[in-house]
């Protein structure tokens, strides 16, 4: 389903040239999953344009890929990088505690991290 | 009711079914009344009436370490191996590396099952500060695992060990709560036999209050410490639409896994049997109708300390060994080797037994595990062994365990449990010092079949033995005190001396024995003595005959000699009368013989 095709250019770009790996797990287009990617997007696009890469993985097509990155809830964004591998659930709506969580504090952030 | 009988009201079942919904399809009408999966665990298939309801969830829930996972696992594995069953486990707390790593010691291969597509580990990793809540969310990504998982295998059984880490792990417990709701609705569409595992909570069964999920069967496990002794123990609290056991069911987790030995039969519908048991004393074997115990009875021995309880016992144990029985001894005082070497000293050779496997002595003192677990544990190694005779030495050693009521109990279902398997039991009591001999202290007189009393008579500073059967059911016995020894030879019993001084044993009986010998030594030189007193008697008397005769013969032939004597001085007088009346021409008196009387009178008087 979305797979990011709302932003192909930034999903597209080679992985390795991006420091911020971010992937992001649903089930299917649901109302949370559409939530979490238009907030993901706008979070990224604000505060790391062009260091970012998100990769939509959709269980319904591979739900062999749940287990490897212990996904129980959905949506779950796994930022793979930069370590530590953090794990943030929920709809990404509360932008705060997202950004916290991502160590993406936007008082002293300057574009480089 | 309807489900105890499935074939009786199997076709009312479906006429009512077919006239209210007419529509139903036909794969519908193809319920059963309830479908049950076995577990494979011993026992616990006999005490849930087969097994656990398929397509349904079960609660397991317990304190720490009570064997949850290990049940869980068992189910799975179980169902791989034996019942073609291919299981998925969900863990929530520990890795499965670390899941497999703990049932090697059961045998199971995981990794092998898991190869062969029978078997599929998850270890889902849950920890709260990991994970950041930023909004709605829910559990699609837990569905989507267990989905992939149950499909890739095609598994039938699913185990959840524990869902509570949900709670723990994710903040927003409303979520969860709902979420578990629609996750074992969706297990039932997939019709998928689950097993949910549960931490005992306060007050309730489980502590994030589980049950609430699962409507269908709930067993809870128990490990519980009395006395410092801890016993574990099963309860099914509920299974909907069937049958079951309601006890709480005492098990074990030892090597082989989980077992569960419901022995809490109360019914005696034991076949009893006609046929003889030879205790391996021939004269007790007398005593007891001249055959010995009926098979399959019980026996209790009791007596004092030292009184050959044990030494009967082995006897027994060593008789049926060699008609070619098994014999299992459970000896809670004496090691097997010492227990060997004793027995070696009156003659019995138990050794050979051992070695050739038709005897097994079993050593552990009951109160290391507990009067039940015990209980389980002996029951299991009587399945096994499949002895003839079971020897309990002593029935004491259990009352270490618990109070006098649950070790009269556990004896009970124990005995019951012998019977039914037809199995001799033959149980010694240590009768303690002050009680009396024929009141077993575990009150369980009534409950045997024959009971045999081995005393100590204490009689002139000595101590000997007695034995008497005090009731054997069913027999004409003995109703004879017997002393009892113990000789090179074995076992023996003796009469008992029974005089004017009463019942006598040991030296009293010899020394008794011996005066009694003295007695009839003396009465009999007296008799002798007496005899020849009157042949004395009979010889003087004969001598004194002998004497007066002499006498009188002495007399008498004096007398005769006088008689001649006057006889011829009468004639001679007569002669010389004449003679002169020759000379003097004297005149012949006709008067002649008035003259010769007159001459004869003065002759004689001469």
């Amino acid at each position: 389903m979305k797979r990011g095709s709302k932003k192909p250019a930034k999903v597209s770009r080679a992985a390795s040239s991006f420091e911020w790996d971010l992937r992001l797990y649903v089930a299917g287009p649901t109302l949370k999953s559409l939530a979490a990617l238009r907030n993901l997007e706008q979070i990224c696009e604000q505060h790391l344009a062009g260091h970012y890469q998100i990769k939509v993985i959709d269980l319904m097509k591979n739900p062999h890929l749940a287990q490897g990155d212990q996904i129980v809830a959905v949506p779950t964004l796994v930022r793979k990088t930069p370590s530590p591998v953090r794990r943030i659930i929920g709809n990404l709506a509360d932008i705060g505690r997202v950004l916290e969580s991502l160590d993406l504090q936007p008082h002293n952030f300057n574009g480089q991290y | 009711m309807r489900f105890l009988h499935p074939g009786k009201s199997f076709s009312v079942e479906l006429l009512i079914y077919l006239s209210n919904f007419m529509t139903t399809t036909i794969s519908k009408l193809k319920l059963k009344p309830l479908q049950k999966s076995p577990t494979g665990i011993r026992g616990l298939d006999e005490i849930t009436g087969g097994g656990l309801p398929t397509g349904r969830p079960t609660l397991i829930c317990g304190g720490t370490g009570c064997g949850k996972t290990m049940l869980a696992m068992e189910f799975l594995v179980h169902g791989a191996q034996a019942f073609g069953e291919a299981g998925v486990f969900m863990a929530f707390e520990e890795t499965a590396e670390e899941i497999t790593q703990n049932v090697v010691a059961l045998g199971f291969d995981l990794k092998a099952l898991i190869a062969r597509k029978l078997l599929r580990l998850d270890y889902v990793h849950i920890d709260r500060s990991e994970f950041e809540e930023t909004g709605e969310y829910n559990l699609e990504g837990l569905f989507i695992r267990l989905g992939y998982a149950i499909d890739s295998i095609n598994a039938k059984r699913v185990v959840l060990d524990t869902v509570e880490g949900l709670f723990a792990g994710l903040p927003n417990q409303a979520v969860v709560r709902a979420e578990l709701r629609r996750l074992f609705r969706w297990l039932k569409e997939k019709n998928v036999t689950v097993i949910m595992t549960g931490e005992r909570g306060d007050g309730m069964l489980t502590r994030y209050g589980l049950e609430e999920y699962v409507s269908d069967c709930v067993i809870t496990l128990d490990h519980r410490v009395v006395d410092q002794v801890t016993t574990r123990r099963m309860r099914i609290v509920k299974y909907r639409g069937t049958t079951h056991g309601t006890n709480e069911y005492p098990f074990l987790i030892d090597a082989d896994g989980i077992s569960v030995w419901p022995v809490t039969s109360v019914q005696l519908e034991h076949q009893a049997s006609n046929e003889r048991i030879p205790s391996g004393i021939d004269r007790l074997d007398t005593m007891l109708g001249g055959q010995g115990y009926y098979r399959g009875s019980s026996i209790l021995l009791s007596g004092m300390a030292g009184t050959g309880k044990t030494s009967v016992a082995a006897t027994f144990a060593n008789a049926t060994c060699r008609r070619g029985g098994r014999s299992l001894f459970f000896s809670f005082e004496e090691s097997p080797s010492q227990l060997m070497r004793n027995m070696s000293s009156i003659g019995l050779d138990l050794q050979q037994w051992v070695k050739k496997g038709s005897l097994h002595f079993q050593t552990v003192r009951p109160f290391y595990h507990g009067l039940e677990m015990h209980l389980a544990r002996t029951i299991k190694l009587i399945t096994e062994f499949a002895p003839d005779v079971v020897i309990v030495d002593p029935i004491s050693g259990l009352e270490t365990t618990g109070n006098a009521l649950e070790v009269k109990a556990a004896l009970m279902r124990l005995m019951d449990f012998l019977k039914m398997k037809g199995i001799t039991a033959l149980l010694t009591d240590l009768t303690r010092a002050g009680n009396a001999v024929d009141r077993s202290n575990s009150d369980i007189s009534s409950l045997v079949d024959t009971w045999l009393v081995v005393r100590d008579i204490e009689l002139n500073g000595e101590r000997n033995r007695g034995l008497h059967v005090l009731k054997s059911r069913g027999m004409a016995h003995s109703n004879q005190v017997r002393e009892f020894f113990m000789s090179d030879n074995g076992v023996q019993l003796k009469d008992v001396y029974i005089g004017p001084n009463g019942m006598l044993t040991g030296s009293a009986r010899m020394a008794e024995e011996a005066r009694e010998r003295a007695q009839q030594v003396s009465r009999h030189e007296e008799l002798e003595r007496q005899q020849l007193s009157l042949e004395r008697k009979r010889i003087i008397i004969e001598a004194q005959i002998a004497a007066l005769r002499a006498e009188f013969g002495v007399e008498e032939a004096t007398t005769q000699r006088l008689i001649t004597q006057e006889k011829q001085h009468s004639a001679s007088l007569a002669l010389a009368e004449a003679e002169m009346g020759r000379n003097r021409q004297r005149d012949v008196v006709k008067e002649k013989g008035t003259l010769a009387l007159k001459n004869e009178r003065k002759g004689g008087k001469a």
